[in-house]
């Protein structure tokens, strides 16, 4: 079975086709400011390269940093309004009170705190104010903010309130999209509300980003199913990435990692993947990424969700080099880099420019970086070692030396020795581990019931039958599945004994044919 | 033996600067042992309030008069719904003024019923919207779920009055309750009916009854055990290292949380993780029972650390505490057995908290017997 695996990177956007587990051909191509015009052009070079090959492929799946670029560099964020249900609770902490304060004056398209929510054990706190949810939603509405966060006191246990508010605000201003808390997080309000705002400002980019992949999968003629690739390694339609963006987050590096691990044949590593505009540095175990802890801080804000554990570095082929003095900055000239970078006839200095004067990396044109003193590039050089030798051991867990496999189109930024890597894998076709990742996504099946009158033991493994049929359902290989998350609430206020259990499950694709249809 | 609560301070008044603020966040979630709640929702309450530029006086618990009166401040309920309900200065100052108003006269100080979790840093928000100094005690130097687990209850001292108050217009005074176990059953069950949080003020206590019975220097402990932590973060060294040598605590485990049950019953969060072994500990397991805070361990079946020595779990990478409500599968954790105060190592402290308070069929045994003198 075949498939094509994009992957759209602050910089470049590459593309492979895969046949089973084998790398048929693959192509690299810049990201464009229009994103359907680099991703028509990574497919068209990618089935022109593959000819016959590429006939008979079944899906596409597009994998993106777009949407944690847009949040890390503060760029493309659409302005999101906060309705939370919590009053008279909650009221010194305000939306936006724990997030930088140059993101929040982007993005915060004003407050509204109203009264309401429910208790742990299920009563209503107060009753939910309506009238100022509606009111609320009129001025979201005259501000011209185009989405609305809702969060309220313990909707992951009952979503009652938020529901209510989300009819109210289509009712009162049925142009502004609509993003709820439950449907994102867990328990702990204030995370929660940080995700939904993240995804509420995002959906404008969402809403781009997805019509331009649809179209530009149109466009090529393959008549394939396209998937967008989620955080934890799984893909969903792209109905379902358009809605929550947040979802795919880190998809990027969770298919960089996916993708390493696959075309080096090592299960257990450190992986530095180093792109444009960034590096990431996660763990390998069992070929699947080392999952963060608790809390998971994205472009300086907190939130509650299950994410790769990854370590952000700015620092990536894109990123601006000053001279005099010499400092690595954290900016990155991102898909400008065949404009803006040196050996592209630019004038901005970048890191890929300092790798091709080492002798690094041949692209572009060599001689227009010979007037870079010896010197100054090999400081520059240790100082971009430097940074990614020390986000390696803060990342590491185990003292025994482990290897790290270098992915990305600028792992020659990764030193080749580091303390406590017992040796640097240059994993083969690296720069495209991130599409091969993406075409080997796996497809995921979740189930989040409220079991009554079992044994906790019990509604567990009937909450997992259910998800192994879902997953099954959406084209997992059975022998394959593995539960990847199990989380159950026991639920003191219904009669009986009741738990909400939720369980999800992944599995290699079967086969994607005949392709799910839209 | 030295416990953490035995060390002279080098002042006897001082202003804490934000960072010691920051600091006190982190010391009192290690020393929280899973409970008290995340002190991250206060420590917002308290930056906010730095920036409009309140701030806090720390008083060594020595200079205090014998007849001063303190008021002993602490948030109830179970951590969990702390999550859902985030703190509020003005609400953790409502039953402070309620029991003003019941005794006829104004605090002389405040301070905390617990150093660990959010409690540590609670007497602080209301430090920060009144003026009032902070006492450097508590009654525990550590946290426990229950109302006769402290150091003035063990000591006998009175248990009443308490107020307590919802963030409904609902006000809880108990002017009398026959022992510290009644005043625990009341309050817990006002508590429960109010949503399982509550701000309240326990029994004041004297000056010289905080000399003689507190736990005292817990607070600037609680502050140097934060420093240690995030001057190990900055320098990249290993921040539970930090905790073992600045508490003088015992690694126990290391591991993965697998499995964890919980359940909400009466006002508490109770259950157990379960930890699979890694790196010295392959092939081991460690269950960790909590009721609101850890309090028995067994490894491979065995009982081997229980309270009233403290069980902390650490995130193995940053040292963050990691409380019994946020415990979640992939984990992970470093488990820590750190020196419980001597208060509660005598006959009526092991009764009042050791493992049979909890429910477990258990002599105690410290972790810590054989370095004991």
């Amino acid at each position: 079975m075949k498939r094509i695996g994009i992957d759209v990177g602050g910089t470049n956007t590459d593309a492979t086709l895969l046949d089973g587990h084998k790398v048929l051909t693959s192509v690299k191509t810049f990201t464009t400011a229009d994103v359907t015009t680099g991703v028509r052009a990574a497919l068209s070079a990618l089935i022109k390269q593959a000819g016959d090959a590429a006939r008979d492929v079944s899906a596409v799946m597009i994998g993106t940093t777009h949407f944690t670029n847009a949040v890390v560099e503060r760029r493309n964020l659409g302005r999101a309004a906060a309705i939370r249900i919590s009053l008279p609770a909650s009221a010194s902490l305000v939306p936006f009170c724990d997030w930088p304060k140059d993101l929040a004056a982007k993005v915060n398209g004003g407050v509204y705190l109203v009264e309401g929510g429910h208790e742990y054990d299920g009563r209503p706190l107060v009753p939910m104010d309506e009238r100022a949810v509606a009111e609320a939603a009129r001025q979201i509405a005259r501000d011209g903010i185009e989405a609305v966060a809702i969060s309220a006191t313990f909707s992951p246990l009952t979503a009652e309130c938020e529901e209510r508010a989300f009819e109210i605000v289509k009712n009162e201003a049925p142009d502004v999209h609509v993003t709820m808390s439950a449907t994102l997080g867990r328990i702990g309000l204030l995370e929660r509300e940080n995700v939904a705002l993240m995804n509420a400002s995002l959906i404008g980019l969402a809403r781009d980003t997805t019509r331009a992949f649809v179209d530009a999968v149109a466009d090529c003629g393959l008549g394939a199913q396209l998937f967008i690739t989620q955080n934890d390694g799984t893909v969903v339609r792209e109905d379902a990435a358009r809605e929550y963006p947040v979802f795919s987050f880190a998809s990027g590096p969770t298919n960089s990692m996916r993708g390493a691990a696959l075309l080096a044949g090592i299960e257990n590593a450190m992986v530095c993947d180093v792109g444009g505009t960034t590096a990431d540095i996660g763990c390998l175990v069992n070929s699947f990424p080392r999952e963060a802890n608790n809390v998971v801080d994205v472009g300086g804000v907190r939130t509650l969700f299950r994410m790769p554990d990854l370590l952000s570095i700015a620092l990536g082929g894109g990123t601006k080099i000053n001279r005099a003095p010499l400092t690595v900055g954290r900016e990155s000239v991102g898909y400008r880099l065949g404009q803006e970078a040196l050996v592209f006839g630019g004038n901005q200095i970048t890191a890929t420019d300092i790798a091709v004067a080492a002798g690094l990396l041949d692209i572009g044109d060599k001689s227009l970086v010979t007037h870079l003193p010896a010197d100054f590039v090999k400081a520059a050089l240790a100082e971009m070692h430097e940074r990614v030798a020390e986000a390696v051991d803060r990342m590491k867990t185990d003292a025994a030396e482990i290897p790290l496999l270098a992915a990305g189109g600028g792992a020659m930024l990764i030193p080749e020795t580091m303390p406590g890597i017992s040796k640097v894998v240059h994993v083969e076709h690296n720069g495209v581990a991130n599409a091969v990742g993406a075409a080997m996504a796996q497809i995921s099946g979740e189930t989040d019931k409220i079991y009554r009158d079992m044994e906790r033991d019990e509604a567990i493994a009937a909450a997992r039958a259910d998800a192994v049929e879902a997953a099954v359902g959406a084209g997992a290989a059975r022998e394959t599945i593995k539960v990847i998350e199990v989380e159950d609430l026991p639920l003191a206020y219904l009669p009986g004994r009741a738990i909400r259990t939720r369980v999800r499950v992944v599995g290699d694709a079967a086969a994607l044919q005949p392709p799910v249809p839209a | 033996m030295t416990t953490l609560s035995q060390r002279a301070p080098s002042q006897t008044c001082r202003m804490l600067t934000a960072a010691d603020i920051e600091a006190l966040a982190i010391g009192a979630w290690i020393l929280g042992t899973g409970g008290g709640g995340d002190p991250y929702h206060k420590l917002l309450n308290m930056r906010i309030l730095y920036e409009a530029g309140r701030e806090v006086t720390l008083i060594d618990p020595m200079t205090l008069d014998d007849d001063a009166v303190v008021g002993v401040l602490s948030n109830m309920g179970a951590p969990l719904v702390g999550q859902e309900r985030l703190a509020d200065p003005e609400f953790a100052l409502k039953p402070v003024r309620m029991m003003e108003e019941y005794m006829g006269r104004k605090f002389d100080a405040i301070m905390s019923l617990e150093i660990g979790g959010g409690n540590g840093v609670h007497p602080m928000l209301v430090a920060a919207l009144t003026g009032y100094p902070v006492v450097d005690a508590d009654t525990m130097g550590r946290a426990y779920p229950e109302a006769q687990m402290t150091s003035v209850a063990v000591a006998g001292l009175r248990c009443y009055p308490l107020t307590m108050a919802d963030i409904r217009d609902n006000d809880v005074i108990i002017p009398r309750a026959a022992s510290w176990r009644w005043m625990e059953r009341i309050s817990r069950k006002a508590c429960t009916e109010i949503g399982s949080v509550a701000a309240t003020c326990k029994a004041p206590r004297t000056g010289a009854e905080i000399k003689a019975h507190g736990v005292l220097y817990s607070v600037s402990n609680a502050i140097a055990l934060g420093h240690k932590v995030r001057e190990a973060r900055t320098a990249h060294t290993d921040p539970i290292e930090a905790v073992l040598s600045a508490a003088k605590g015992k690694l126990m485990f290391r591991g993965k949380v697998v499995d964890v049950e919980r359940r909400a019953t009466e006002g508490f969060l109770r259950g157990q993780a379960v930890v699979e072994g890694l790196g010295d500990h392959v092939g081991r397991e460690m269950v960790v029972h909590f009721q609101n805070e850890f309090s028995v361990a067994y490894l491979d079946g065995d009982p081997v650390v229980m309270t009233p020595d403290l069980i902390c779990l650490l995130d193995t990478v940053s040292g963050e505490g990691i409380g019994t409500d946020v415990l979640r599968f992939g984990q992970r954790v470093s488990v820590l057995a750190l020196p419980a105060p001597d208060v509660f190592l005598s006959e009526k402290g092991i009764a009042a908290v050791g493992p049979r308070a909890f429910g477990f069929d258990l002599d105690f045994t410290s972790v810590f017997e054989e370095t004991r003198p």
